[in-house]
C-alpha cells in the first residue's frame, strides 16, 4: 500500500507542478473573469437600455378631482407590485375638440401615449392601441372601480407584526440555498473535470507512458493524475472563492451572511461543499479519465468533450430536480446513483440538518470513486497496453 | 514473494513457456529463458520477431496470454520496480521537464527519493559532459542527449537489471561506444543487462548469452559461443596449381569461390589434407581457418530470411 501511495504521489506531484507552474495556469485562473466581464459589459448595456426606454403611458383626459382619485387609486396599486407594474398615468385638461385631442395625444411621442381615457370616472372610454397589452385595460378598470369606491379612501386597517423566519420563506431560503451550491458545484465541475479527459494523452504521445506503466501499477498513475488535477483545481477555486468573497463583501450590503442559511449552518455546508467538490470530481474525473485514455490524440478528446458535457448537463438535472424534496424517492435515487450523488447531498446539506446521511454518501461516494479507477486501470491496460487477460469481476477487490 | 530455493541468486530472469496474443495474432509463442545473474544477455532477432514484446512482459507492462516469468525473484514483476531499470524502444521524455528532473523524476518513479535523484542526476550528467543541460528542457536538447538523459533516468536508482530494447537505435557511432561502455560498466559493478537488438554486431560484442527469437520463438538460447560451435569452421585456401587428380583429397562440399577454395574444416583437422594436396602437387599460396561469427551461426539458426532481416540495419 506504501508503495501504491508513494508512486501515486510521483505522478501526482509532477503533474501538479506541470500544471500549476505553466503559464497556461494563469490564464486558467483569469479565466472566470471573462464571463464577469462580459457580464459587465452586457449589464451595463442592458441598464443604458432599460433606463433610456420611456414606458407608454395612457393620457387621462379628465377633471382635475378626477385624475387625483385616480391617480390615488394608481399609487395604492403600485405600493403592492413591482416597480413598473402598473400603468403610468398622465393629465390632460379636456379641450374644446376632445377627438382632435384625442388625436393629437395618439400621435405623441413625448411623452409616448399608447392610450386615452376620456369621459372621467363617470363614463370612461379608453382609446389606444390596448390589443397588444391587455393588461393596461383590466388596470384601468382596477383603478377606475377603485377611485369610484367611497371606502377607497380609508383602506382597512392592518396590523403587520414581523418574525425574523417562517416556516415557509426559511423553506424557500433553503431551496435557493440548495439551488445555488449544487449550481457552483455543477460549473466548477465541469469547467475543472473536463481537463482530464486529455491528462494521457501527453504521456501517450510523449511514449513515457511506457516508462511510468514498467514502474508503478497503472492504478496508482490513474490515482496520481487524477487527485494532481484535483489539486491544481482547488488552487484555482480558493483564488476564485477569495476573490469572489471579497467582491461580495465590497458589492453587496452585509456580505454573504445575507445570504440564506443552509439547514446544517455555515460551516458545516461549507465543509460539505469542499468535501462534496471533491467527490464530485474525483467520481466525474475517474469516470473521464477513464474516457480520455481512450483516445490518442487531442481532436479525439475534443470531440468526446461534448457528449461528455451533455451528460454533466443530464447528470445536474437529475440531482436538480430533486431539490424541495429531499426525501422523495427520486431524490434517494439520485443520492444513491454516484454520479449524481455529490450534487443530490449537498442540495440535502441546505434543506435537511440530519449528519448521518452525509457521512453514509460520502463513504458511497469514495467506494465508487474506487471503483470506476480501477475499471479504468484494467480497461486502459486491456485496451491501450493490450494487456491482461479478461477482466474478472470476482477479483475485482485484488490489487 | 521471492523465491526460496535459490535461483533468484542464480537468474536475474526467468521465464517459462511465455505465449502473448494480440486478437488473432500470436506475437511470442512459447519463449522460455534464464538470464545469469550478472550477465549481458541478448535477445537476438529480427523486426517483429517479438523482442519487445517478451521484454514488455517480463517486466510486467503486459501480461501473459499463459506461462509464467520471474524476476529477480519474484512472480510479478512490478513488485521488483524499484531494482529494475528499463529503456523503452520508443523513447519518451516529457519535454518541458528539465533534464535533471527528468532523470529524479525516472528514479522517484523507482522509489528513489527525489532530492537523491537529483544529487545523481547531477553526477550523471556531469560524467556524460551533458552537466550544462541540466538545467535545460528535454525540448532543447538534440536527439542523441534526449536519448542519453533517459539512458541516465534508466540506471539513476543503480538497478539490479536493466532492460534496455533497441538501446542502440539511432545513436551515432560515438554514442553506441559509449551505451557499450556503460553497458559494461554496469555489469562490472553487479547489474545484469538484458537488451535486444537486431544488430548482430552489437550482441556479438557485447553478450555473454543470447536468445535468438524469430517469428515469436525463441530458436537458440546459451552462450554465444556454443551458437557458433554450431557451425564448422571455414577453410579457405587458394593453390598454385588450378587443376589436378589432387582435387579429389577435398572434403565433400567443397566449392570454388574466386581463386579459393572453400570448405568446412574437416573433423580430423587440416593436416591430412593439406599433405594430400602437397603430395599431389597441387602447391598451397595461401590458407585461411574462419571461425563462424555470430551472423553465420544466426543464419544457420534462424534461417536465411531472419538474417536478411536482419541486414537491413549495419552497426556503427
Amino acid at each position: 500500500m506504501m508503495r501504491f501511495i508513494r508512486s501515486s504521489y510521483v505522478i501526482a506531484r509532477r503533474d501538479f507542478g506541470a500544471t500549476v507552474l505553466s503559464k497556461a495556469f494563469i490564464f486558467f485562473l483569469l479565466g472566470p473573469l471573462f464571463p464577469l466581464l462580459l457580464g459587465g459589459v452586457f449589464g451595463g448595456i442592458g441598464a443604458r437600455v432599460a433606463t433610456q426606454t420611456v414606458h407608454p403611458v395612457v393620457a387621462v383626459v379628465s377633471s382635475d378631482g378626477d385624475f387625483a382619485r385616480l391617480t390615488k387609486a394608481r399609487d395604492d396599486l403600485a405600493a403592492a407590485l413591482p416597480d413598473g407594474a402598473v400603468v403610468t398615468l398622465v393629465h390632460y385638461s379636456p379641450e374644446p375638440d376632445l377627438a382632435a385631442e384625442q388625436r393629437q395625444l395618439l400621435a405623441s411621442r413625448d411623452p409616448p401615449v399608447r392610450a386615452v381615457l376620456t369621459g372621467g370616472l363617470d363614463k370612461p372610454r379608453l382609446t389606444g392601441a390596448v390589443d397588444e397589452d391587455p393588461g393596461t385595460a383590466a388596470q384601468l378598470r382596477l383603478l377606475i372601480a377603485n377611485a369610484r369606491s367611497p371606502q377607497h379612501a380609508a383602506p382597512p386597517p392592518l396590523e403587520v407584526t414581523n418574525v425574523r423566519a417562517a416556516s415557509g420563506s426559511l423553506a424557500k431560503d433553503r431551496q435557493a440555498t440548495a439551488l445555488y451550491g449544487q449550481m457552483l458545484l455543477f460549473f466548477l465541475t465541469i469547467l475543472l473535470s473536463g481537463m482530464v479527459l486529455s491528462q494521457l494523452i501527453e504521456e501517450k504521445s510523449n511514449k513515457i507512458i511506457e516508462v511510468i506503466a514498467a514502474a508503478v501499477p497503472i492504478d496508482a498513475m490513474f490515482v496520481g493524475k487524477l487527485f494532481a488535477m484535483l489539486a491544481a483545481s482547488v488552487v484555482g477555486i480558493i483564488v476564485w472563492i477569495s476573490a469572489g468573497a471579497l467582491i461580495i463583501q465590497f458589492v453587496k450590503h452585509g456580505g454573504v451572511q445575507t445570504l440564506p442559511t443552509p439547514a446544517v449552518g455555515w460551516w458545516g455546508f461549507l465543509a460539505l461543499s469542499i468535501v462534496y467538490f471533491a467527490m464530485n470530481y474525483l467520481l466525474l474525473g475517474a469516470a473521464f479519465l477513464t474516457i480520455g485514455a481512450q483516445a490518442s490524440t487531442a481532436r479525439e478528446v475534443q470531440t468526446m468533450s461534448m457528449p461528455v458535457t451533455f451528460a454533466q448537463v443530464l447528470i445536474f438535472g437529475f440531482a436538480a430536480n430533486t431539490i424541495g424534496d429531499p426525501n422523495s424517492t427520486g431524490a434517494i435515487a439520485a443520492a444513491v446513483f454516484p454520479l449524481s450523488s455529490p450534487m443530490t447531498m449537498l442540495a440535502r446539506a441546505a434543506e435537511e440538518p440530519e449528519w448521518w446521511p452525509h457521512l453514509l454518501a460520502i463513504c458511497w461516494q469514495a467506494l465508487w470513486v474506487a471503483v470506476i479507477l480501477r475499471l479504468g486501470s484494467q480497461l486502459f491496460r486491456k485496451t491501450v497496453l493490450k494487456s491482461g487477460p479478461r477482466v474478472k469481476w470476482w477479483r475485482f477487490g485484488r490489487a | 514473494m521471492p523465491r526460496q530455493d535459490g535461483s533468484a541468486d542464480q537468474f536475474a530472469v526467468e521465464a517459462d513457456k511465455l505465449v502473448k496474443d494480440f486478437g488473432d495474432t500470436r506475437a511470442v509463442d512459447g519463449v522460455s529463458l534464464a538470464v545469469p545473474t550478472g550477465s549481458i544477455y541478448g535477445l537476438l532477432g529480427p523486426n517483429g520477431a517479438g523482442k519487445t514484446t517478451t521484454l514488455r512482459m517480463l517486466i510486467g507492462i503486459i501480461d501473459p496470454s499463459s506461462g509464467s516469468r520471474r524476476v529477480l525473484g519474484r512472480e510479478r514483476p512490478l513488485e521488483a520496480a524499484g531494482e529494475v531499470g528499463y529503456l523503452p524502444e520508443e523513447r519518451g521524455l516529457y519535454p518541458a521537464m528539465h533534464a535533471r528532473e527528468a532523470i529524479a523524476f525516472m528514479g522517484a518513479l523507482r522509489g528513489l527519493p527525489l532530492h537523491e535523484g537529483r544529487r545523481r542526476a547531477d553526477e550523471l550528467l556531469n560524467e556524460h559532459g551533458l552537466a550544462e543541460w541540466a538545467k535545460k528542457p528535454i525540448r532543447s536538447l538534440s536527439k542523441g542527449m534526449a536519448q542519453t538523459v533517459q539512458l541516465l533516468g534508466t540506471i539513476v536508482h543503480r538497478p539490479k537489471l536493466i532492460v534496455l530494447d533497441e538501446p542502440f537505435a539511432g545513436l551515432d557511432a560515438i554514442n553506441q561506444g559509449r551505451l557499450e561502455e556503460l553497458i559494461r560498466r554496469e555489469t562490472r559493478a553487479g547489474a545484469t543487462v538484458i537488451f535486444s537488438t537486431h544488430v548482430i554486431a552489437h550482441a556479438e560484442r557485447l553478450c555473454e548469452r543470447v536468445a535468438i527469437v524469430a517469428k515469436g520463438r525463441v530458436v537458440f538460447d546459451g552462450r554465444v559461443d556454443d551458437a557458433r560451435a554450431k557451425l564448422n569452421s571455414i577453410v579457405r585456401l587458394r593453390t598454385r596449381a588450378s587443376d589436378g587428380p589432387w582435387r579429389s583429397a577435398f572434403p565433400a562440399g567443397t566449392r570454388r569461390e574466386g581463386d579459393e577454395w572453400v570448405f568446412e574444416l574437416p573433423a580430423g583437422g587440416p593436416e591430412p589434407l593439406l599433405r594430400a594436396l602437397l603430395d599431389g602437387g597441387a602447391g598451397i599460396e595461401t590458407l585461411a581457418i574462419e571461425r563462424p561469427g555470430l551472423h553465420d551461426a544466426f543464419v544457420a539458426i534462424a534461417g536465411t530470411s531472419a538474417a536478411a532481416a536482419m541486414g537491413q540495419e549495419k552497426p556503427a
